[in-house]
């Protein structure tokens, strides 16, 4: 499998909870919990959930923004995670994230055009001379202006800075970019201006995207293949049309039928879950979804199903299917 | 019939370093008994603004508001006095957040809170207001109502807690219910269930709903009227069916197709291009020529009334005017 | 109503643009809106040029005791009138100044120096060098600040030290004090700002270290070294005015605004000659409010949540 550009193998990321006298770890909130996929080439790779259900931790941790607690990270065949520093430092300009919140993720202290240069300086990418050329150039092709360049962060919109933190990220070259909820902060109007700019982008730079999101109707316009996370793991893995179509798992079908459509007085089969996400320092016990999954049957409160391949690249953890 | 709610040329001026921020610009709206109203756009667009200005909850330091009426049940608010707008809020006027961890107190009991607007506006002695706290937190479908009464808010979740919210805000029967995108903080299966529970509120209390979101699946869901605001201005107000049927203002029909509608892709979402205008530099002309791909020459320089169609649907757009009107 | 917004919207464009120069310069015009700040500096601004240059104008600026004149009250030759040795109040005032405000602004150089450093270093690497850093500021912050200083001053008396290297002294003494305090302030601000998103941005890209002290902690940290600097003056002023009071600070003949206030000790003199003691009283309160002003404004004025 070369055309895989990234593999991540039963990814764990756990947080200890400390507690007593003396701050023993007494529990574990398992923020990302067994999770294996691949990304391929060229590929826009979803990740969908509600709040809590680690898909944020997953791209961090796949990054090494944060340190794994198990697993296996594989980028271009390299273990992000056995890098020393100096290693990992050199990888970077090859992997790139963008933030949910663009404004907290640039520093209001530092001129645009600087916090579009600075990492081609400090890595020796180009020489001096070429770089404000580069940053110029990168800015048109996002959208910004030249005379943007001697101005601060809060002198942007949201969008615009959404902007800034895209061309951030392709300022390199990458060829790998994790964007985590990239669009969640914006109004629709602008929402659709950035959707299309990372379309676009991609088509130019042949850029391999991993895209985290809990809006559906954007994970289904922007994403070839999508994984679907609930408090931790993967619940269903399928290409985009077969997922939207036809989904597998109680926990998808339930997602897709809770999202709003403008469509007024159309009515659909509706599947309103009860109750809320547990808490992923104490998972329930087998299924993790079987607390508030409507087909519950016995063996859900007790056997973990397995992520198992349905048909050609579906996967799925479901007793029922 | 007459309307439970008639806002008329509504102003609320916001005072910032720049300038003066016409927060909400002459707005005109009307809700009825029994109605979900929603105010739909986007951030800065007025429209929590419109919602503060009714319950006249604007603070002084922020702006006032400059002009207008605002009819609720006979009365004018801008004219009663501060006591009696008192006891009209939380009791026949409510409101819910977005935040509703914020707007509980997070020392007391949830019962607590709940008890608290009961035993003042509908003056029920302490034990009677327990009773119908618990019955109420029933009623918003949290089950285990005797334990949640005793807990504190930081032990409940989002969804429950804007669940509480809701008892809080319909304990004394309101006639009108602000909610002011109550459900932006929540993920996709808690805001079904809440909405559910709005709707069932609706239909069983007769409740007027002012619902506030900027999502136009929540609108499409929830409305029976919609109001389409932007930069402080209403553009367009139509019955929900035939406003996503056939948008008649540039910006709706903007909104509308930039959204992004599961299971029905495109190729390439449409974008209104530009961005909303700096609040303290707009002039005479429309506030959304500069972003309309049907701009006219009159756009550029005078602003289009709020004109009635006479269907019940209304639109600020100088495209729906008769050409001599427009023709200078 | 709408045409008069629009003009101001006009008016206040070019500017903007021209004031795009940096965010210093933003931050120096959102000061100068804090009516109180202003008068706060202009003040000290006044106060300062006084004193540094007021003496040069002075007929008594060689501090000559006259015995002819003791204790004279206010008069046209003596706008303040005379101390107990004869000498014109007014000029000791001034050149107390230059004491009080040379020792307030060395000891804040110091100590901000001293605490940022370390502050610094302590929240930047953590660690055992956090460890070391912090447990000596704890120490330090333990003893309390005044009876310290006492047991310094005495140490010093007792020593014989020459007066005119005690000034000095007493501002190392005076930012010994002081740093703690603020190498905590500065340590949990730079663990703040290590967690925000834009550090991880600057990890993301794969800086260098250096470049992440220098041009992303360090300029994020000046806005509150200011604001804490300015109090500081304050502070160590106050300070240095008690020290001086009870004689264990800068001693006569060197004038400064506490050891004059020291005329207050006696009776006779707090109520029959307040001419001895009011002047430098309101100099040392005038000058430490409007030093307080000051900072607030700064405070103010530097807070990055103020722009949007």
């Amino acid at each position: 499998m070369d055309s895989n550009l990234l593999e991540v193998r039963r990814l764990k990321k756990y947080y200890p909870i400390t507690g007593g006298l003396f701050g023993r770890t007494i529990g574990h909130v398992k923020a990302v919990d067994d999770v294996s996929f691949s990304i391929q080439k060229g590929e826009t790779f979803g990740l969908v959930g509600e709040s809590g259900s680690g898909k944020s931790t997953t791209g961090r941790t796949i990054l090494r923004l944060l340190e794994k607690t198990e697993g296996e990270v594989r980028f271009q065949g390299i273990d992000v995670h056995a890098l020393n520093r100096q290693e990992l430092r050199a990888l970077r300009p090859r992997m790139q994230y963008i933030f949910q919140d663009p404004y907290s993720s640039l520093n209001p202290r530092v001129r645009i055009g600087e916090a579009l240069g600075e990492a081609l300086l400090d890595h020796g990418l180009l020489p001096q001379t070429q770089v404000r050329e580069r940053v110029l150039e990168v800015m048109a092709l996002c959208g910004l202006a030249p005379y943007h360049v001697d101005r601060y962060p809060h002198e942007f919109s949201g969008g615009q800075r959404q902007r800034i933190g895209i061309a951030r990220a392709i300022m390199m070259n990458p060829d790998f970019i994790v964007a985590d909820e990239p669009v969640s902060a914006l109004d629709v109007s602008i929402q659709a201006q950035i959707i299309n700019l990372f379309a676009e982008l991609q088509e130019q730079r042949k850029l391999t995207y991993l895209f985290i999101s809990h809006d559906l109707s954007v994970v289904e316009h922007l994403c070839t293949r999508i994984g679907v996370m609930y408090l931790g793991s993967l619940m269903e893995l399928a290409p985009r049309d077969e997922l939207f179509l036809e989904p597998l798992h109680p926990y998808t079908k339930a997602l897709l039928s809770s999202v709003p459509l403008p469509i007024p007085k159309k009515k659909r089969e509706r599947i309103v879950l009860q109750g809320d996400m547990p808490s992923p320092a104490n998972p329930p016990a087998g299924c993790k979804f079987h607390t508030r999954c409507p087909y519950v049957k016995d063996i859900c409160r007790q056997e973990v199903p397995a992520f198992r391949e349905v048909s050609t690249d579906r996967f799925v953890a479901c007793h029922l299917v | 019939m007459n309307a439970l709610v008639e806002i008329q040329n509504l102003s609320t001026y916001f005072k910032s370093e720049q300038g003066v921020v016409k927060a909400v610009d002459a707005l005109e709206l009307r809700v009825h008994e029994g109605e979900t109203v929603c105010i739909v756009g986007e951030s800065g667009c007025g429209k929590s603004a419109a919602a503060m200005s009714l319950m006249r909850l604007i603070p002084e330091a922020v702006g006032s508001i400059v002009s207008g009426e605002i009819w609720f049940a006979g009365r004018d608010l801008r004219k009663v006095s501060k006591e009696e707008m008192r006891k009209l809020r939380g009791n026949e006027l409510a409101m819910i957040f977005q935040e509703p961890m914020s707007s509980l107190n997070p020392v007391l009991t949830i019962g607590e809170q709940i008890m608290e607007p009961i035993m003042e506006h509908q003056g029920l002695s302490k034990k009677a207001a327990q009773a119908r706290a618990i019955e109420l937190i029933e009623l918003v479908g949290i089950p285990r109502a005797k334990e949640i009464a005793k807990s504190y808010p930081y032990e409940l979740s989002g969804g429950m807690l804007q669940r509480i919210m809701i008892a809080i805000a319909i304990s004394c029967n309101p006639r009108l219910l602000i909610a002011d995108e109550p459900t932006t903080a929540l993920d996709v299966t808690i805001q079904a269930q809440i909405l559910d529970l709005l709707r069932k509120i609706k239909d069983e209390a007769q409740t007027a709903i002012l619902f506030i979101t900027h999502d136009l699946g929540v609108v499409a869901e929830m409305a029976d009227h919609v109001v389409v605001m932007y930069a402080g201005k209403v553009v367009e107000v139509s019955p929900v069916v035939e406003l996503f049927e056939e948008p008649k203002h540039p910006y709706t029909q903007g909104l509308l197709r930039s959204k992004p509608v599961l299971n029905q892709r495109r190729a390439k979402l449409y974008s209104i291009p530009g961005q909303v205008p700096n609040p303290t530099t707009l002039g005479e002309s429309c506030y959304f020529h500069d972003r309309c791909d049907q701009c006219l020459d009159i756009c550029r320089v005078k602003q289009p009334p709020l004109r009635d169609g006479g269907d019940g649907r209304k639109v600020a757009c100088w495209l729906y005017e008769e050409e001599s009107v427009r023709g200078q | 109503m709408a045409s008069t917004v629009s003009e101001v919207a006009e008016v206040t464009r070019p500017e903007q643009v021209a004031l795009r120069s940096s965010l210093w310069h933003e931050a120096f015009l959102r000061l100068k809106k804090k009516r109180l700040a202003m008068v706060g500096l202009v003040f000290l601004l006044v106060m300062a040029v006084v004193c540094f240059i007021g003496p040069f104008f002075s007929p008594y600026a060689s501090g000559k005791i006259n015995t002819a004149m003791i204790n004279k009250p206010p008069s046209f030759s003596h706008w303040l009138g005379t101390d107990s040795l004869g000498r014109d109040i007014l000029t000791r005032l001034m050149q107390a100044g230059r004491i009080s405000l040379t020792v307030g602004i060395a000891s804040m150089v110091l100590s901000v120096s001293i605490g940022a450093l370390l502050g610094a270093l302590a929240g930047f690497y953590r660690g055992w060098v956090d460890q070391v850093i912090m447990r000596v500021a704890d120490v330090l912050m333990t003893i309390p600040g005044l009876p310290l200083l006492f047991i310094m001053g005495a140490v010093l008396s007792e020593w014989k030290i020459p007066t005119d290297y005690r000034i000095y002294i007493v501002m190392v003494m005076l930012s010994l004090i002081g740093w703690p305090g603020l190498a905590r302030m500065v340590r949990s601000q730079m663990l703040t700002l290590r967690e925000s998103e834009f550090m991880q941005a600057a990890e993301v890209l794969g800086l260098r270290d250096r470049r992440k002290l220098f041009f992303h902690l360090l300029p994020n940290l000046t806005p509150l070294l200011i604001v804490v600097a300015t109090l500081n003056v304050g502070g160590a002023i106050l300070s240095e005015s008690v020290l001086s009071y009870f004689g264990l600070g800068v001693v006569p003949p060197t004038p400064t605004w506490g050891n004059m206030m020291d005329a207050a000790n006696t009776l006779i003199d707090f109520q029959k000659r307040p001419w001895l003691w009011v002047p430098p009283g309101i100099a040392i309160f005038a000058t430490v409010i409007s030093i307080n002003l000051l900072g607030d404004g700064l405070r103010d004025a530097l807070d990055p949540k103020q722009k949007r």
